[in-house]
């Protein structure tokens, strides 16, 4: 008996041949007639008709890590709190000294971020 | 080959030969993309070519593509200043094989009525190798479209193989042009010689 799914399968067989074939008949075409000329403008990144100015593979400093620690501090950390406190009574040794672990590392982050003078307004 | 004759005895009854030949030139002039790039008041009746009372869709080429990568067709409407001529040259080089030039206007052709300032360059054609050149200051939406359908013309005529193939299709032809740089006085070099020499002065001896 014919499977109740055959057709989608054919038709899917068909979508994708009328896609690809012309694709491919490009594709030959290319290979037998037209040559490859890359070059040194045609590679270039930028497509404005202007070079692009200085080198583009450079390194360059990321502010954003600053942001990054400060918002785990005072934002993520709040979200954690919370619930430590509702079950602080509740709480286990070993929960204890894994929230205890967590914190300090949050900490270590901000008293970090102080001495580098993040905090201070300019 | 089929003879002409032949072929157009066949075209009466209904039947319609073709060769890969006519197939490829067919599908090469009537998809002329165009860069959509313009550089002065030529430009703006570039625009009214495009819109819906001159309507360049027509010929197929109305897909005005805002990057040289996809793009067949450079239009240098307008003045080209030596400030702007090293870009002008770049965007023809970064666009793909095959590439087609027209330029428009009497600024593009010639510098126009800048041609005695010190800051026009003199002619397009001292540095990309152009198709087509339109007259006028700025030449009407039909004149446009008349270049474009000059341009289709060529395109046609060209054969696969043999001495009138097209540059693509030619190993040896190069891709790209020497961009030039801002020199003390000019652009250096002044001009590409092996697209534009001088014209020279016919005298009677």
């Amino acid at each position: 008996m014919e499977h109740p799914y055959l057709f989608l399968v054919s038709l899917i067989v068909a979508a994708l041949l009328f896609a690809l074939t012309p694709l491919a008949l490009a594709w030959i075409w290319a290979k037998k007639f037209s040559p490859k000329k890359p070059g040194k403008d045609k590679n270039a990144i930028y497509e404005c008709g202007l070079e692009s100015k200085p080198a583009e593979w450079v390194q360059f400093k990321s502010q954003y890590y600053l942001y990054g620690i400060i918002f785990l501090i005072f934002d993520v950390e709040t979200i954690f709190l919370l619930p430590f406190a509702v079950a602080f009574k509740g709480l286990s040794v070993g929960g204890f000294i894994a929230i205890m672990v967590f914190l300090f590392l949050l900490v270590e982050g901000l008293a970090w971020a102080w001495v580098k003078g993040v905090l201070t307004w300019k | 080959m089929i003879d002409e004759g032949l072929k157009n005895e066949l075209s009466k009854q209904g039947v319609f030969t073709t060769s890969l030949n006519e197939l490829y030139n067919w599908g090469r002039k009537s998809s002329v993309w165009p860069l959509q790039f313009g550089l002065a008041c030529c430009a703006i009746e570039m625009i009214a070519a495009s819109m819906a009372r001159f309507d360049i869709a027509r010929f197929g080429a109305e897909v005005f593509r805002p990057s040289p990568r996809q793009a067949d067709l450079m239009i240098v409407a307008g003045t080209v200043t030596k400030k702007m001529a090293p870009q002008v040259v770049r965007l023809y080089n970064q666009m793909p094989e095959p590439k087609y030039v027209i330029a428009m206007g009497a600024c593009a052709i010639s510098g126009g009525p800048f041609k005695q300032g010190y800051n026009v360059l003199k002619g397009i054609d001292r540095y990309i190798p152009v198709d087509v050149h339109i007259p006028g200051c700025p030449p009407r939406p039909e004149a446009l479209l008349h270049a474009l359908i000059t341009l289709q013309e060529k395109i046609a005529a060209q054969a696969l193989t043999g001495p009138n193939k097209p540059r693509h299709l030619d190993p040896d032809a190069p891709s790209e042009f020497p961009v030039p740089k801002f020199g003390a006085h000019d652009l250096e070099p002044p001009k590409n010689p092996d697209l534009w020499q001088p014209p020279k002065m016919a005298r009677e001896s």
